[in-house]
């Protein structure tokens, strides 16, 4: 598999450095030993620079690949035997189904809620000067750092039962009361949260439209709605499937938000993990590891339907 | 000619909608965080700084404060130690590794913290390794956690530059690979690397999800702080939300003005 080698065609690799490293040609056994003089150096030139990847592969192999592991493995175990009582406690169990159902009614709605006002908002941005555009996207770059905790306390504040807004809508009589700690509630937060994310990721699509097209369809008697829809839409296409497919699992995974406003009291799949691993009363890591493989399927499918969705428009 | 002056509007108009959609928050937070007393009324009575002065009198929002910045800042710098030669022998050696590191690095995404906690509380409350509770559990997950956008951004900033011509140029000039790589590569990267590095701490000390269940109290964090903070003044809070703001603001900022100049 070793491909064609470019190191012969730079030989001024000086002798002085192969000798400073001379303790690197110690692997004799490498396949090409017996080949040309080029093959030396080579054969440092792959031995060294790998050892510095070892630092780098041990963190992400301890911190990142082994909980994964551990939890793909511990899913399938029940007091130290291969089973799958957890996933069926799980599917025998309307709490926990409940909340996936939360969870991604939840991801659903603010997804797609998040992507339209994103998309009408970048396309808008598209229109504006570039300074006020720089000036937007700057100012989404900061609110989609703000999330977590700090952006449930400042919901609270504009939208809780005493909030700014609340008062403001309930003066006007437009709303009679609003519950920010329900279900209409999260969505709005969760909302606020895609919306930058979903702008940042879009914005880079619009450079794939070109001027002239908008100008070509009202040539050949386009209405703006019909460019919209039979031009840009069709173009965007593999760009939206995409960031709603990140925004989607963005909201499935959210935790901080939902624990800081309600602490436990909305049943959601990652509020219902933290509670088996971290919580007061019974600690199930095993039933917890059962619930995050799901999750991790469902992010997977998501992304597979996505995948094939885009490979499908592709060729049509 | 009409639409095309319409046009515009009805964009400006979305545009300043989507401003104070994403403003409004943050201003109503600086706002309650600057009254005296705002509580069922649709205006606030009086401003005050009292409570900025109580915030940053308080010794145990000190100490979150300054635990939170080491611990982003370790992060930090321990990714850029291993992040650097990393994509600098993927790059130059072995480029074929590139796609098996495009696959890795999107597992902090597609893997919610709340999974990687459950796996890592088992691994590392005791054993061998007993990090749980301690800063050092951070500090690791945050270096898996910024690897993305770390990674993400050096890759573009790599591949704009001819890397094998600069380093073989260096080579010729009698540079050794290390040398050539800090003296010429590294500087064409800068820029890049300040911005991925400012992004990522602004992201970094938002975090909330490992330090509260790895950690929590035992090496309490700023996130952590407020979140016990939950039930006293609103207006106590919201001065700490707007500090925090102000803090990844200046971050991202920064990171920004380092784009634009490096394009």
């Amino acid at each position: 598999m070793s491909e064609p080698l470019t190191v012969s065609t730079y030989p001024s690799t000086s002798p002085p450095q192969n000798s400073s490293l001379s303790q690197a040609q110690a692997p004799s056994h490498l396949r090409h030993k017996a080949s040309s003089v080029a093959a030396k150096p080579a054969a440092w030139r792959r031995g060294l620079p790998l050892l510095w990847l070892l630092p780098f592969a041990l963190l992400f192999g301890l911190f990142q690949l082994a909980p994964m592991i551990w939890v793909m493995v511990n899913a399938f175990q029940v007091d130290g035997h291969w089973s799958l009582a957890n996933f069926k406690e799980i599917i025998d169990s309307p709490f926990y189904l409940q909340s996936f159902t939360n969870s991604i009614d939840l991801a659903l709605w603010s997804s797609l809620l998040g992507l339209l006002i994103a998309l009408a908002g970048t396309a808008a941005l598209r229109q504006v000067p570039g300074k006020l555009q720089d000036m937007v996207v700057a100012f989404t770059t900061m609110a989609s750092n703000f999330s977590g905790v700090p952006l449930a306390f400042a919901f609270i504040v504009l939208l809780g039962m005493n909030g700014a807004l609340t008062l403001l809508l309930q003066e006007a009589g437009i709303v009679e009361s609003f519950n920010l700690y329900s279900r209409s509630g999260l969505i709005v937060l969760y909302t606020y949260f895609q919306i930058p994310l979903a702008i940042l990721l879009l914005y880079p699509a619009f450079d794939g439209l070109q001027e002239d097209w908008r100008d070509a369809a009202a040539l050949l008697g386009a209405r703006p709605w019909q460019y919209w829809l039979r031009v840009v839409l069709p173009v965007l296409t593999p760009a939206l499937l995409g960031t709603f497919i990140i925004l989607l699992a963005n909201a499935l995974g959210a935790y901080a938000s939902t624990f800081a406003l309600m602490t436990s009291n909305y049943n959601l799949v990652t509020i219902q993990i933290s509670a088996l691993v971290a919580g007061d009363i019974f600690l199930e890591p095993q039933l917890a590891a059962a619930l995050s493989l799901l999750l991790m399927m469902i992010l997977l499918l998501v992304t597979a339907v996505n995948q094939w969705i885009i490979s499908r428009s592709r060729y049509e | 000619m009409n639409k095309s002056l319409k046009a515009p509007l009805l964009a400006r108009l979305t545009v300043n909608g989507l401003l104070i959609l994403l403003v409004a928050p943050i201003m109503t937070t600086l706002v309650y965080s600057l009254s005296a007393q705002w509580g069922a009324h649709i205006l606030p009575r009086g401003f005050t700084f009292d409570w900025y002065i109580t915030l940053w009198s308080d010794s145990r929002f000190l100490a979150a404060f300054a635990r939170s910045l080491l611990v982003c800042l370790a992060a930090l710098l321990l990714s850029l130690l291993l992040i650097l030669p990393t994509l600098f022998v993927v790059f130059y050696y072995f480029p074929r590794l590139k796609s098996l590191m495009n696959l890795l690095i999107l597992l902090p995404f597609a893997v919610p913290p709340v999974v990687s906690s459950v796996g890592l509380l088992q691994l590392y409350a005791g054993g061998p390794l007993p990090l749980i509770g301690g800063p050092w559990i951070l500090i690791f997950c945050y270096f898996t956690i910024s690897l993305p956008f770390m990674y993400r951004a050096l890759a573009n900033n790599l591949d704009a530059i001819p890397l094998s011509d600069l380093i073989d140029a260096a080579h010729l000039l009698g540079a050794s690979t290390v040398l050539a790589f800090l003296r010429v590569v590294l500087p064409n990267i800068r820029n890049g690397l300040l911005a991925a590095l400012f992004l990522s701490f602004s992201f970094l000390f938002g975090e909330f999800v490992f330090a509260n269940m790895l950690v929590g109290t035992r090496f309490e964090t700023l996130q952590v702080y407020l979140y016990s903070q939950r039930t006293n003044s609103g207006h106590f809070t919201s001065a700490m939300v707007m500090s925090y703001f102000l803090f990844i603001g200046v971050a991202t900022w920064f990171a920004l003005r380092l784009q634009t100049r490096s394009r």
